[in-house]
């Protein structure tokens, strides 16, 4: 089984690489992208009857830094 | 004084560092980041900077959780001292010993310069230096934009715990933070590097002052 977690910056804090996507976009000439927020997509191979419970304490304890990010879990 | 100088793999300022505290009068000792335990009797422990497991993840977010880490917490919280430097203190931040997290810096790029710093919090580190004196510390970061929530911020300003502020900020950190030490005053994590403005062939001695006074302060202790 695999198990897919989707880590971004929590709003409120700066993106400044984000930040720079957007402007790239613009200067590649597309108009009305108003904000890019850029994060990272971690796919786990899990032996199978991993629980969610345990991928979020896996989130809590290193693949996310819970002062700076979010994280979303998808259970595959 | 006896001091360890942590080493993972990546580290680029561990004998820089080593060689600092040896300057000041500390016996030092390297430890790998796969040990355990810290050497017997050990009062201060240097966390170095460099690109531990080549910042994957996270900035020291891996060195955070490797076997020596689970040490230098346990020291720190029976009271130990410690000190975080540049990766050193992005590995703090990780563990969770100091506040907040360093994020990309505001203007996305790597900065490798000498900045001014204002030295302010109380501790064995800022004993060399006058209260609110101006000094001249090198940065060499990609992630040294200090962030933690407002809560925290007005915390560390109301327990004098900003150790040091940039004068003229390079890199969007929280209120110009550039340092800040625990509750207890004995972990101080700092993006700008003391170690490398140690020596007068460094050009600079600025930082040599924060390492000179801690063979006295702990030896009195």
């Amino acid at each position: 089984m695999k198990a897919r977690v989707h880590v971004m910056l929590k709003q409120g804090v700066l993106d400044p690489q984000g930040e720079a996507v957007r402007h790239a976009l613009g200067s590649l000439g597309f108009d009305g992208v108003e904000g890019v927020r850029q994060g990272k997509v971690i796919e786990l191979d899990l032996a199978d009857g991993t629980s969610e419970a345990t991928v979020g304490e896996m989130c809590e304890k290193l693949l996310a830094n819970t002062v700076i990010e979010s994280y979303r879990i998808e259970m595959l | 004084m006896k001091t360890a100088v942590i080493v993972f793999p990546g580290s680029n300022c561990d004998r820089d560092m080593a060689v600092a505290f040896e300057a000041a009068g500390c016996d030092v000792e390297m430890v790998w980041h796969k040990d355990t335990a810290l050497p017997q009797g050990i009062d201060m422990v240097g966390v170095p900077g460099g690109f531990s497991f080549g910042d994957y993840l996270r900035c020291g977010a891996i060195a955070a959780n490797s076997p020596i880490c689970r040490a230098v917490v346990a020291h720190a919280e029976a009271g130990g001292y410690v000190l975080g430097v540049c990766n050193g203190f992005q590995v703090l931040a990780e563990t969770g010993l100091l506040p907040g997290a360093l994020l990309r810096n505001a203007g996305i790029k790597y900065i490798c310069r000498t900045v001014g710093l204002r030295v302010e919090g109380e501790s064995v580190y800022t004993q060399g230096y006058k209260a609110g004196e101006e000094i001249a510390l090198p940065i060499a970061h990609h992630d040294g934009n200090y962030f933690a929530d407002a809560a925290t911020l007005d915390t560390l300003e109301a327990e004098n715990r900003v150790a040091f502020r940039y004068t003229d900020n390079p890199n969007g950190s929280a209120r110009d933070i550039a340092g800040i030490l625990s509750p207890n005053r004995r972990v101080l994590g700092m993006m700008p590097h003391p170690e490398r403005a140690a020596d007068a062939a460094h050009g600079n001695t600025d930082g040599a002052r924060l390492f000179a006074h801690l063979t006295g302060v702990l030896q009195g202790a």
